[in-house]
């Protein structure tokens, strides 16, 4: 049975009629059109679709929408409203923290929510936080050195200010 | 001019910024809501005779079941032997092997009829390990059921073996190991339908590496025109070698079910029919025999392989010939013998990953080096550095190494920024007098590896792999191959390749996505070739492009041709310099179109025979050495890697920051390999087919990396440039156990080093 529920997405009070039981991921992708949020196991073990419910980073594949009823979400897009980039999206790009990419956007949610927490993450720190965010690519060294130039521990290996518009998939 | 040349800075990826902020648009981001969802039914055997299939309970109107009666009769993907069915026929071979198609207009209601259709098998007995294949095979009536085969042959191993010292035998084991990519596998076909809508071609977008091998594996299947299929390839979220082939399956089956409903059709695999359904990395097992001179000098190298294939032969040969290529590692020995072969088990056909069968050989040949050096009293570093390719050495094929050898410098670049064979001993010493205090036991281990950039032997011969450049209206040049970038920054470092070839910048040149009808067949993405060869082809084709404007604008200006020179952008003769723009536009009104493509060009005298294993193997190889660090438990034996130093020379750095990336990604999934990931099966069946249970890396589980690069550049790459993708994947797990053996005195031939299995190797060794 469909249920009516509001909450704040990425800073915009929104209202979705659904089942309870629904998958907030499920929610965001379908329903709402943020595909930012990846699927990449579906049971909360890969961190592909991690959102922040009320602060927290979690796995939107396990979490319910009658749970998110009057709650605020950011998701990926709430990260880089309009057109302006986070610094941590654009470091995160520039030092190599992304390579396929799938796992980018629950990355850089994850860590957001770390920074909340720890401003100037030691690596530990990051092991800690950040261990439910799996990625098969980087080996997590870039990942590491990007939230370290990010947070004035490491001097930048990223050429600035270079293009951006090389690809023809838009 | 005082330009910079883009090749060799760590410019921002031209998709960073799409895959940072999440728009990015992957397979599954595309279509949600309007297209038809296709379901596969698989086989729950892995050796069983198809009885009956019955379809008659599925009363959902707008349903269709496919099985193999209507795929038609080339019922098989072609790929190198025609012997992989996209439906089974009578037979099952593994668990999960697709016996029949369901599509219908939602998810909901393919699945709720696939569970509908009822399958009656007659079960038979499956040959599931190497072990069990080595018995006999019940599909070759109880003989081996042998998918590949080959040998090499170098010098006198007789001869060898009578100048030994010592004779050191050793047997060594590797397990499956699953891609586990973030982003699954997935698939939209779309018929194309003539007037009377019937079909006649289907258009593919798809998660995958190879958009030519799906071409030509559609073709095949429909008995189409090449014109008929279009494939292309969507944001990719990482393949490693697992969307090699498995891509052609999923298509011919989307593209089956396209045809069978008229509709566009998606098919997306959950992670658990993922890791079910598509291939995995060989399961091994190597056996050594070496002789050796007392200084540990190499004289003899005796070497059998087993890979086990799985149940078809898919890239099976292939695999086996990088394997065995491999084997007798980066060293140096007069007499070597190599025999190889695939044997065929009931498990899901094992495929490409990551290195493609070296990793499994270096496996072998460096714990193999380790007993050496344990059975000599030699250091592991001294026992690699005698023995270590020089320029001028001679592969067990009987390729002289002429050019781009970095063996000795590698490894010891490794051990100076390690201080490795200091603390190797004081490991070594502090083992022997410690006392059971519950305190962690540190180790280091050190491997020495290389990898042959390219296709093996004549596969680039036989590719003939072509790239070509277009000067676009909007003044922009464009890259055109089949080359996929699946996370590694193959686009980003095309661009910088053909800016610095045709003497632009990096804003004038834009990348095509891989398309077979807008892009020239540059072979697979694969086999660690894509910087090497197709850059190549590119910074050939780039040249010539700059070549034809360069002529244009002298005869614009009434020069010579060699008066004119095109860089950083301009257009430079000794009467100043005109903007790239401005004679790009000119030529474009007055010539039209400008396209230059470049096709491979063989190297004259190389050559190699594939019925011999002689010649040159490769054109380059990149060479690797890892320095691995941990701390094992001494009561639970869980392994921790505390630092992981790497050495690599790739020929030429062209993007410093991705490059690291390949190596340190690579790296960690060549530890986890080692100790972390394992297949456990019971019946054929995987008991661990979710991330909750296969386990990768996370980053608790990963050590800080010091990633050193070096160059020393080769003639047969842009810019001196060799391969960097499979490189990483070979030494981590020998150097990884070397280190468990220095902290715990344990040494283990088979991997993962799990807990029990340094537990159960420890005791046996007592």
């Amino acid at each position: 049975m469909n249920e009516s529920y509001k909450f704040i997405l990425n800073g915009r009070p929104t209202e979705v009629t659904g089942p309870p039981m629904a998958r907030l991921l499920d929610v965001l992708r379908r329903d709402l059109g943020l595909t930012g949020s990846k699927e990449g196991c579906g049971e909360g073990e890969c961190g592909a679709c991690t959102v922040l419910l009320n602060n927290e980073a979690v796995c939107s594949c396990l979490v319910p929408l009658f749970q998110v009823d009057g709650a605020s979400i950011t998701t990926i897009e709430g990260l880089s409203p309009g057109d302006t980039l986070s610094d941590l999206q654009r470091v995160f790009a520039a030092e190599g923290g992304a390579q396929c990419g799938a796992c980018t956007p629950g990355m850089i949610v994850t860590i957001r929510a770390l920074l909340d927490r720890h401003p100037k993450p030691t690596r530990d720190q990051m092991r800690e936080y950040v261990s439910g965010t799996l990625c098969r690519c980087t080996g997590y060294e870039r990942i590491f050195r990007a939230v370290e130039v990010l947070t004035g521990q490491r001097e930048a290996e990223g050429v600035p200010g270079a293009p951006v518009d090389g690809t023809s998939r838009g | 001019m005082d330009h910079q040349n883009a090749v060799g800075r760590s410019l921002l990826r031209p998709d960073g910024l799409a895959k940072v902020t999440g728009t990015a648009l992957y397979l599954d981001d595309l279509t949600e809501g309007f297209c038809f969802h296709g379901v596969t039914v698989r086989s729950p055997h892995a050796s069983a005779l198809i009885a009956s299939i019955d379809s008659s309970s599925v009363s959902d109107p707008e349903v269709k079941v496919l099985t193999a009666k209507d795929v038609g009769p080339r019922n098989s993907i072609h790929l190198i032997q025609d012997d992989w069915p996209i439906l089974a026929d009578r037979q099952v071979n593994h668990v999960g092997e697709p016996v029949a198609l369901v599509v219908a207009p939602t998810l909901a209601r393919a699945q709720s009829a696939a569970r509908a259709v009822k399958v009656a098998y007659d079960v038979l007995r499956p040959v599931l390990s190497l072990d069990e294949a080595l018995v006999g095979d019940p599909r070759t009536n109880g003989g081996l059921n042998v998918l590949s085969e080959c040998k090499i042959a170098h010098g006198n191993i007789y001869q060898g073996f009578a100048q030994a010292d010592v004779i050191v035998d050793g047997e060594y084991s590797t397990g499956h190991q699953e891609h586990a990519y973030i982003e699954p596998h997935g698939v939209i076909a779309t018929p194309t339908l003539d007037a009377a809508s019937a079909f006649k071609g289907v258009d593919i977008v798809g998660s995958l590496q190879c958009p030519y091998y799906v071409h030509k594996a559609l073709t095949y299947l429909f008995g189409l025109g090449d014109e008929a299929i279009r494939v292309r390839q969507s944001v990719t979220g990482g393949g490693f070698g697992g969307k090699e082939d498995y891509p052609d399956m999923i298509a011919a089956h989307a593209a089956l079910l396209a045809r069978a409903c008229g509709k566009q059709v998606k098919i997306l695999y959950e992670r658990q029919e993922d890791i079910i359904a598509t291939t995995k990395r060989h399961p091994s097992r190597v056996r050594h025999k070496t002789g050796v001179k007392r200084d540990g000098t190499l004289v003899a190298m005796d070497i059998d392989v087993l890979l086990d294939g799985g149940a078809y032969v898919t890239l099976s040969p292939v695999v086996l010939s990088r394997c065995v290529l491999h084997s007798a590692g980066a060293y140096a020995c007069p007499n070597v013998r190599i025999r190889g072969r695939v044997l065929a088990t009931n498990t899901a056909p094992n495929g490409a990953f990551r290195g493609f069968g070296a990793p499994q050989s270096l496996f072998a040949v460096e714990r193999q080096m380790d007993k050496i050096a344990r059975t000599l009293g030699l250091d592991p570093f001294a026992v690699r550095r005698r023995n270590a390719y020089r320029e001028g050495d001679t592969t067990p094929t009987g390729q002289v190494l002429k050019e781009s050898v970095s063996a000795v410098t590698v490894l010891e670049r490794a051990k100076e920024a390690t201080r490795f064979t200091e603390r190797h001993a004081q490991n070594e010493k502090a083992r022997q007098s410690r006392k059971d205090d519950g305190k962690a036991l540190a180790g280091i281990g050190l491997s020495l590896f290389w990898h042959g950039s390219g296709f093996t032997g004549n596969g680039e011969r036989r590719l003939m792999s072509k790239g070509a450049v277009r000067l676009r209206p909007d003044l922009k040049i464009e890259v055109l191959t089949s080359s996929t970038d699946f996370g590694q920054g193959t686009e980003g470092i095309f661009r910088q390749i053909v800016a610095d070839a045709c003497g632009v910048t990096i804003d004038d040149v834009v990348v095509h996505i891989p398309d077979t009808a807008e892009v020239p067949d540059s072979g697979p993405t694969v086999a660690s070739r894509t910087v090497m060869v197709v850059g190549g082809l590119l910074s050939r084709a780039g040249a010539k492009l700059a070549q034809t404007l360069c002529s244009f604008a002298a005869r614009h200006d009434g020069l010579a041709p060699a008066a004119v020179a095109l860089r950083g952008g301009f257009f430079e003769t000794e009467r100043g310099q005109t903007p790239f723009r401005t004679m790009a536009k000119k030529y474009l009104i007055v010539h039209g179109p400008l396209v230059a493509e470049a096709q491979f060009e063989p190297t004259p005298g190389s050559t190699f025979d594939e019925a011999t294993y002689r010649g040159d193997a490769y054109a380059a190889y990149g060479w690797g050495a890892n320095v691995v660090e941990v701390e094992v438990d001494p009561d639970t034996f869980i392994t921790s890697v505390v630092n992981l130093t790497t050495v690599s020379d790739v020929g030429h750095v062209v993007h410093p920051v991705m490059c690291a990336g390949q190596v340190e990604g690579g790296t960690l999934q060549a530890l986890a390999w080692g100790y972390l990931e394992e297949i456990k099966m019971k019946d054929g069946r995987y008991l661990n087919d979710r991330l909750q249970t296969y386990l990768i890396p996370t980053m608790a589980d990963t050590p800080d990396m010091q990633t050193i690069l070096i160059e020393n550049p080769t003639t047969h790459g842009p810019f001196g440039a060799k391969g960097v993708g499979e490189l990483p994947m070979d030494g981590g797990a020998p150097a990884l156990l070397q280190a468990i053996e220095n902290a715990t005195g344990i040494s283990l031939a088979r991997i993962p080093a799990t807990p029990e299995r340094i537990l159960q190797a420890g005791r046996a060794g007592q």
